[in-house]
């Protein structure tokens, strides 16, 4: 384009403020927001990490490397943590599968107001509080629980199939608490799947598998990316849930961190744990990303 | 096909729903211990009005929530804007910038957020919460705004504006309208995040100022009678309510329509 032409196509007079002022003033809110409360927060953490002990009262703060060594010198450490990222994953897993095709489901086979019904339905139990979630989940896979109790009203001598305190018990409360952001991803991404995509493969053969694997799972490859990045994140770090559902097997990263802000006082140990964590978590999301762009661009 | 995918469903429904029903039902029942067979009260019910703490926890919970979505949808609406229709000098970092909040488990920002606030002297209870749910709501809300932006055609403002519309006029006349049912959902994501949010308020929460979440989580722990079902489906129905109302709302050119 020569530049006489975008120079006189831009009503760029009429501009009362400098372009990058106006851009500062609508981020400035935003990002002010987060760094006091999260960044500084962060930064304020990793300090921590180095203390030898909780600095309340007088005692006197020391620098030390000693927290980081926390996985050597306490080696039931690494049991939890790999527990912890199996929970996360297979309830990401789950509700990926489960999530996409339901949204496939709400697009393709329902329109018009039931769909929106059925779409604000499926997103309703956001706004119920977690923990009664997860705490009604008791109620029903507890043994003798409403679970049994609906099977024995068919089969009166059922054996008992409640699995509370399994590690089951605690994926299936994630995926019951996640699943609605995992449906929402999805079906953004594929509502803006153009129909004729769909309609010329089909005109060209394409049997549903093709479509779906070849057509519909990389368009709403954004969405499940952003619902797996929204669920696998809370999930790893949860402690309530675990704590719940899980009983005593329930021991995760979380409730080992939770404890030491809690119940140990032990703020340091906590921090440098967290700060585990998180690297745990960033190279989990490096390897994904780097799968995910793979199969985005193919 | 069609079938089978409303059969599906359907039987995601009942999953969704089933606990919440088995929730529900449970704080008109008398055993105190959830024991079957149904035997209907309102026991429960009368329980709660006498239970200050739990009602004023309640109020708290939902006070934070709407503080946090006007907050938090005003001020991620206006960074969705700049991150995702100008271009400046270290955008990219600025939208790495958001996933913090998203990307760090909530255990971790809200245990980094108590020892920050307990340095620093801002101390905890409510206006720390505060603090913390708009943090992690803004993310979500600049996500789902920028998403309706990138899906929204850029060039439809500039038409408006080649056909001499100025900037401003051409957001509020064009922009902004069609921009409106992401923003409401965004608000609508920002209202559950806090509403929902136990993590953080756990950790930041002082005797006497909590939420319901918090005072929930302690009743579990301490002893738990069908009272908790009780608020909880009380919550539920308002919360509801709230939901169907923006739904309404937002229905002009809403998000299931597809002309």
């Amino acid at each position: 384009m020569p530049p006489e032409a975008s120079a006189a196509g831009l009503p760029a007079t009429r501009r009362r403020m400098p372009s990058w002022l106006a851009t500062a003033a609508l981020l400035l809110p935003s990002y002010a927001w987060l760094t006091l409360a999260v960044l500084l927060p962060l930064a304020a953490m990793f300090a921590f990490s180095f203390l030898h002990a909780t600095p309340l009262g007088n005692k006197p703060v020391v620098w030390t490397l000693e927290q980081y060594r926390a996985f050597y010198d306490q080696p039931y450490l690494l049991g939890v943590a790999w527990a912890s990222l199996s929970i996360g994953l297979w309830t990401t897993g789950i509700c990926a599968v489960v999530g996409f095709a339901a949204a496939l489901a709400l697009v393709r086979a329902t329109a018009g107001r039931a769909r929106e019904t059925l779409l604000i339905l499926v997103l309703l139990p956001f706004w119920t509080n977690g923990l009664v979630r997860v705490f009604s989940w008791t109620m029903v896979i507890r043994e003798g629980g409403f679970l049994d109790v609906f099977v024995r009203w068919f089969w009166p001598s059922a054996p008992s199939l409640g699995f509370l305190y399994t590690t089951p018990a605690i994926v299936l409360g994630l995926v019951h608490g996640y699943l609605p952001y995992m449906v929402l991803t999805c079906y953004i991404a594929l509502l803006s799947v153009d129909e004729a995509v769909i309609e010329a493969a089909q005109s060209l053969g394409a049997r549903w598998w093709t479509v779906l694997f070849k057509i519909l799972v990389p368009l709403a490859a954004p969405g499940l990316v952003t619902g797996a990045i929204l669920i696998f994140v809370p999930v790893i770090g949860a402690f309530m849930e675990p704590r719940i559902l899980g009983g005593r097997v329930g021991v995760t990263m979380g409730t080992v961190i939770e404890d030491q802000f809690t119940q140990a006082f032990n703020w340091p140990l906590g921090s440098a744990l967290a700060f585990t964590m998180l690297a745990v978590v960033l190279a989990v999301f490096a390897t994904f990303s780097g799968v995910l762009r793979r199969s985005a661009t193919t | 096909m069609i079938k089978i995918a409303r059969l599906f469903l359907a039987l995601v429904l009942v999953f969704l729903y089933l606990p919440i029903i088995v929730m529900a039902a449970m704080g008109f029942n008398a055993s105190p211990l959830y024991a079957l067979p149904f035997d209907f009260t309102t026991h429960w019910y009368q329980e709660l009005a006498g239970n200050g703490r739990l009602i004023e926890a309640g109020w708290n919970s939902i006070w934070l929530a709407v503080l946090t979505a006007v907050i938090a949808t005003a001020l991620g609406t206006l960074a969705a804007l700049a991150l995702w229709r100008r271009t400046f000098r270290g955008r990219s970092i600025l939208r790495i910038l958001l996933l913090p909040p998203i990307a760090i488990p909530w255990l971790i920002t809200g245990t980094a957020m108590l020892v920050f606030f307990f340095w620093t002297g801002i101390g905890r209870g409510l206006h720390a919460m505060l603090i913390g749910h708009v943090a992690l709501a803004i993310p979500y809300v600049v996500l789902v705004v920028g998403t309706g932006l990138q899906t929204l055609r850029a060039d439809l403002e500039e038409a408006a504006m080649s056909l001499g519309s100025t900037p401003i006029h051409a957001f509020f006349r064009v922009t902004l309208p069609l921009l409106l049912p992401s923003i409401v959902g965004a608000a609508l994501f920002a209202f559950a995040v806090s509403l929902d949010q136990f993590v953080i308020s756990y950790f930041l929460s002082v005797p006497g100022m909590t939420t319901l979440p918090v005072e929930i989580y302690s009743a579990i722990r301490k002893g738990f009678t069908p009272e908790i079902n009780a608020i909880s489906t009380i919550l539920l129905v308002a919360s509801m309510i709230i939901i169907l109302g923006f739904a309404r709302f937002a229905r002009p050119g809403g998000i299931g329509e597809r002309s």
